[in-house]
């Protein structure tokens, strides 16, 4: 860092601009650009490697299940950001200052700690099924059953597996929206709240008229990185129903085709199609960005 | 689990109360009134919600093989058989060509501390660079390397495997031989740029431009100003996203097993686990044991480093 | 059959024999390891050379238990030539080996479970054909339709090694004796047999499980390709593999009926399970134990069930639990048996590379990997004395037997987008509820053109 300070002072910005971004940028272009753009090449082509045009595309759209893989994504990517991240934020406001905090925290933020592998083989557990003259193992059904209802296969019926698909992935990001809220509603500066408090502002004027404008930032990128997360799940789909039973998403059914089915191509469509769904997160933010520039 | 929807139920009116406003003056504190007993008692619904599905696993964790298979977690309450064999069992797998997981722990501190390291310094630096610097087509360039966050890793994997073998590498020499912790590391740092310089740059670009513009006017450069101002005021930041970082390269499989070639000396718990299972599946008391041998480490960084989420973002920094 | 290999079976055995005194005593010393080099037998091992600083690396599917046993059956070779053997196993090995192979990291050896994988390899140019002294070897010790599977569009690349036999039927003989039950020798009388046990209610007749991750679903093509070789016979078998007829052939329609008319009954199964429906949630490895628990009566695995039962379960025709092969539909047509086995591809050609995938294919190590136990060859120098269970011994002779029609696993010769997804989840679909047509015509759309 030394040497980049002591260039000549003419072109000495860029030098250090150049040498702040340098290592970065060249990973990045190294190690995802040139694979994205890999992929976009590989999407034109089949199964060895020859030019098909848009066929891979027409696959998608054509066979029956791309649909329900595409209606699925949607789902996902629209239910995960919103509960995880309210939830998230409820609970923070809730634990803020209260007895017991850093224990409250830590047993929402445990799933965080345990991979996506592992979040598949708990919640396999808690949905687990048998017959309904067999003991139940998985707890689900076990309240069903002590309610005196016959037990349910919850994976298998197709569309409400992917409702519980979706809730191991809230169960999940929850921890991450819950950490990150907490930690900007404790940056709110004590003055702003103590001036609220001389005004008379009850608890829920408090959360709307402060914490949420103050912490909005926060917000924004726990939503964003959330949805980006989501789009991208293919852990939990693989490990609890392998995409089966109505459940894929396109991330799962792109690693499908590209790794087991052998069709390259065909996977690298997919990547493409979720490449476009996450340009109005991407378009979101640069909007926003250029405001922030605005303000300033 | 059972009780809860009724407890939400008996919740919601008071929650509803709270939230039409209109009551009178509170005296005490404006903060306590956030802790009042109703928050509290969502919050511990929550709480529940979140940790039975992991205590169900814990507790099947120490149950006998039979058990775990025949009948359900809750039923240790009335039948009381517990064992710590499941955790023998993976901890010093039997033959003398398994080392016991402790030697694939370390494996795994030596691929994630590293990995955690370069991405927060690069992406800080690059961070900085995006919020405070002053070059043409910035905002352009920050939306791009942020939208890289989508392209998948599982994509990426290959090219950037070829790269090792093929680009970096003279004959049979390799800069960064396969099979080594440093192909991990610069794998790990690639995939974890975007996200660390989307989210640092959010906390970096929130610290006041007069703290910038005074050092500035001091003549000093931007490595001084990112050294002596960027970091320290940014460190509870730095140590929050270091330890998304962290658990995330723990907990991560997938590049783990292309790029550790398997070995003994390099691959990380993870793909010990993944082996462990056993090559027909179904292994549930290893799995549950197994899971909790691997939460150890994450569970103990978010414990050690919880302090930096407490600490309040900015406030403690512009103080100090 | 063992006489005939006087000089190279003898010395094997006798190799064997000193290095299993060797291991015995090592288990008794605790950790020295080295114990016995200057007691192993090297002569068997002189034709494969001596090598220094050689290292060969291993890729399979093979962890856990079985992964010891196979780094054990190898000790010696690496003691006398000097090979030493880097052995990883996992079980990404199907995507991961495509990845290595394209980013530059293969292994030197890939032991491959589906000849199909090893096909999509070698036609990517990523195998070395196999060296001359492998595919005399080969000719030697194995039929040709082993050396087939290794062989892709006219080039020998890939050895058999081990092997195993499906379609065996588990029951508990004991509970088969005090019903009254005979094992039956026909399809029909096995249907006969199903109705007798679902009309007695009892238990359910049968049990089953398909689930196993991402490859769900796998157990049922099991069923569905012992049922097309017994029905249609191998060649009806062969055309169907090679999509020479379609896949939804009104032949295979009819065998899917067949099967389904078992599996898609809820008077059938799923003992200790549920309905139907639970066979898709219920892990394989899980899914005999009601024959132990005699909540049903017969469970459809392959000869791998073996270690799936609890520890001290004790396989044996007299024992705790032993198994029939799915029988003939027609008993005239003689024997035919679906099976598996692992394939030995090489990315270099090395001669220590050379030397370890001929010593693979070789019958001394047929011989040292079943002594361990858990696992058997189609290797014709195998000693089927050398098997460590019953269950072993008769699948060993079963294999040896020149009167056995022998046809590998169809889905695993099927190419990946078939044979490894949509015949999986074919039967996943078929199972949840879908007609055989609807669920053959998709499998059918989904054969790539080629």
């Amino acid at each position: 860092m030394l040497v980049v300070d002591r260039a000549p002072k003419s072109g000495r910005e860029k030098v250090q601009i150049a040498g702040f971004l340098a290592p970065a940028l060249i990973l990045l272009a190294v190690g995802l650009v040139f694979p994205a753009l890999q992929t976009s090449y590989l999407s034109l082509t089949g199964r060895n490697g020859e030019f098909v045009g848009l066929d891979n595309f027409v696959w998608m759209f054509t066979q029956p299940e791309a649909l329900v893989t595409l209606r699925n994504t949607v789902i996902w990517v629209v239910l995960v950001p919103l509960l995880a991240s309210s939830i998230g934020l409820a609970y923070a406001v809730f634990i803020d200052r209260a007895r017991g905090e850093k224990a409250l925290k830590a047993l929402v933020f445990m799933p965080m700690a345990i991979s996506f592998v592992g979040a598949g083989i708990i919640w396999r557990f808690v949905y687990a099924y048998k017959g309904p003259e067999q003991d139940q193992i998985g707890l689900f059904n076990q309240i069903l059953v002590w309610f005196g209802q016959e037990p349910k296969q919850f994976l298998l019926d197709a569309p409400e597996n992917t409702l519980f698909l979706i809730a191991v992935m809230i169960w999940i990001q929850t921890g991450f929206a819950m950490v990150v809220l907490s930690a900007a509603i404790k940056g709110i500066p004590t003055e702003i709240v103590e001036a609220a408090r001389l005004d008379g502002a009850s608890a829920w004027q408090q959360f709307r008229n402060i914490t949420i404008p103050t912490i909005r930032g926060s917000l924004i990128v726990v939503v964003t990185t959330i949805t980006i997360g989501t789009l991208k799940v293919f852990d939990i789909v693989r490990t609890m129903t392998a995409g089966q039973y109505e459940t894929s998403v396109v991330a799962n059914e792109m690693y499908t085709q590209a790794f087991r089915a052998g069709e390259p191509g065909r996977g690298a469509a997919l990547a493409l199609i979720l490449f476009l769904m996450v340009l109005p997160v991407v378009v979101y933010n640069a909007r926003l960005l250029r405001k922030q520039k605005e303000i300033r | 689990m059972s009780t809860l929807p009724l407890e939400n139920k008996d919740l919601l009116p008071d929650v509803k109360d709270d939230s039409t406003g209109g009551r009178p003056t509170m005296q005490k504190r404006v903060r306590q009134r956030l802790t009042s007993r109703t928050a509290t008692a969502a919050a511990v619904v929550i709480a529940v919600i979140w940790t039975i599905p992991t205590f169900g696993l814990f507790i099947s964790s120490f149950r006998p093989e039979d058990n775990i298979k025949g009948n359900g977690w809750w039923n240790v309450f009335t039948d009381r058989e517990f064992t710590l064999e499941n955790y023998a069992d993976v901890l010093s797998p039997g033959g003398s060509q398994s080392p016991n997981l402790l030697s694939y722990f370390v494996n795994s501190l030596a691929i994630v501390i590293p990995g955690t390291i370069f991405t927060l310094v690069l992406g800080s630096m690059a961070a900085y660079m995006f919020a405070w610097g002053r070059f043409r087509g910035k905002d352009g360039l920050f939306i791009f390397v942020f939208a890289l966050q989508i392209v998948p890793l599982q994509m990426a994997l290959i090219p950037l495997l070829q790269l090792f073998t093929r680009v970096l590498a003279i004959g049979d020499f390799q800069l960064l031989p396969s099979g080594t912790y440093a192909q991990l590391w610069v794998a790990h740092t690639i995939f974890g740029l975007p996200l660390a310089i989307f989210l640092l740059h959010n906390f970096i670009a929130e610290i006041p431009g007069e703290v910038i513009e005074a050092a500035r006017v001091d003549g000093a450069g931007h490595s001084t100003i990112f050294w002596r101002i960027i970091v320290p005021l940014a460190t509870p930041a730095l140590a929050s996203f270091g330890i998304f970082q962290f658990l995330w390269l723990w907990n991560d499989l997938l590049v783990a097993l292309v790029f550790s070639g398997g070995g003994a000396d390099v691959a990380p718990i993870t793909q010990r686990l993944a082996e462990l299972q056993g090559s027909r599946g179904g292994e549930w008391q290893r799995l549950t044991a197994g899971a909790f041998v691997s939460m150890i480490i994450p569970l103990a960084v978010f414990f050690g480093l919880q302090r930096y989420f407490v600490r309040g973002l900015l406030a403690g920094g512009l103080k100090g | 059959m063992a006489n005939i290999r006087s000089r190279k079976f003898v010395l094997p055995v006798a190799a064997l024999s000193v290095s299993l005194l060797a291991l015995a005593g090592c288990g008794s010393e605790g950790s020295d390891s080295a114990g016995g080099s200057g007691d192993a037998d090297c002569a068997a091992y002189e034709s494969y050379g001596t090598f220094e600083d050689a290292e060969v690396s291993v890729y399979s599917t093979i962890v856990d238990i079985e992964a010891e046993r196979l780094e054990e059956s190898w000790a010696d070779f690496s003691e006398c030539t000097g090979v030493e053997v880097a052995y990883e196993g996992s079980k990404e090995f199907e995507t991961q080996i495509g990845v290595r192979a394209q980013g530059g990291t293969a292994p030197d050896l890939a032991i491959f479970p589906q000849p199909g994988l090893l096909a999509a390899q070698a036609q990517a140019g990523y195998l070395k054909p196999a060296p001359q002294e492998v595919s005399d070897l080969v000719d030697e010790g194995w039929s040709e339709d082993w050396k087939n599977y290794g062989t892709v569009d006219g080039t020998f690349y890939a050895a058999p090694m081990l092997a195993n036999v499906k379609g065996y039927v588990w029951y508990v003989p004991a509970t088969f004796e005090e019903k009254g039950w005979e094992v039956p020798t026909t399809w029909d009388e096995m249907t006969e047999l199903t109705e007798t046990i679902a009309g007695e209610g009892e238990m359910k007749p049968w049990c089953a499980g398909f689930e196993s991750g991402e490859a769900t679903g796998w157990p049922g093509t099991d069923w569905v390709e012992d049922a097309v070789l017994r029905e249609h016979g191998p060649e009806v078998y062969d055309q169907w593999v090679t999509h020479e007829i379609p896949f939804n052939d009104p032949r295979i329609v009819d065998s899917f009926d067949r099967v389904g008319d078992i599996l898609k009954n809820d008077e059938y199964v799923n003992g200790g399970f549920g309905d139907v429906r639970s066979i898709l949630s219920t892990p394989f490895a899980e899914a005999g134990q009601p024959v132990l628990d005699s909540q049903c009566a017969m469970h459809h695995q392959a000869s791998f069930q073996a270690v799936n039962w609890p520890e001290g379960t004790n396989v044996a025709e007299d024992g705790d639990v032993w198994a029939f092969m799915t029988p003939p539909i027609d008993a005239a047509q003689g024997t035919a048996i679906t099976g598996g086995g692992e394939l030995i591809g090489a990315y270099a050609d090395r001669p220590e590379v050379q030397a370890l995938q001929a010593y693979l294919a070789s019958a001394e190590f047929a011989n040292a990997r079943v002594a361990q136990g858990g696992a058997i060859s189609a290797n014709k120098g195998l000693d089927p004395e050398l098997a460590q269970s019953d269950l072993d011994r008769q699948s060993i002779e079963l294999l040896q037997d020149p009167n056995t029609v022998f046809r590998f696993d169809g889905s695993d010769l099927m190419p990946g987008a078939v044979g490894a997804n949509s015949f999986w989840s074919g039967i996943v679909n078929w199972i949840n509820g879908s007609s055989t047509e609807e669920v053959t015509q998709t499998v059918e759309d989904s054969w790539p053109a080629s």
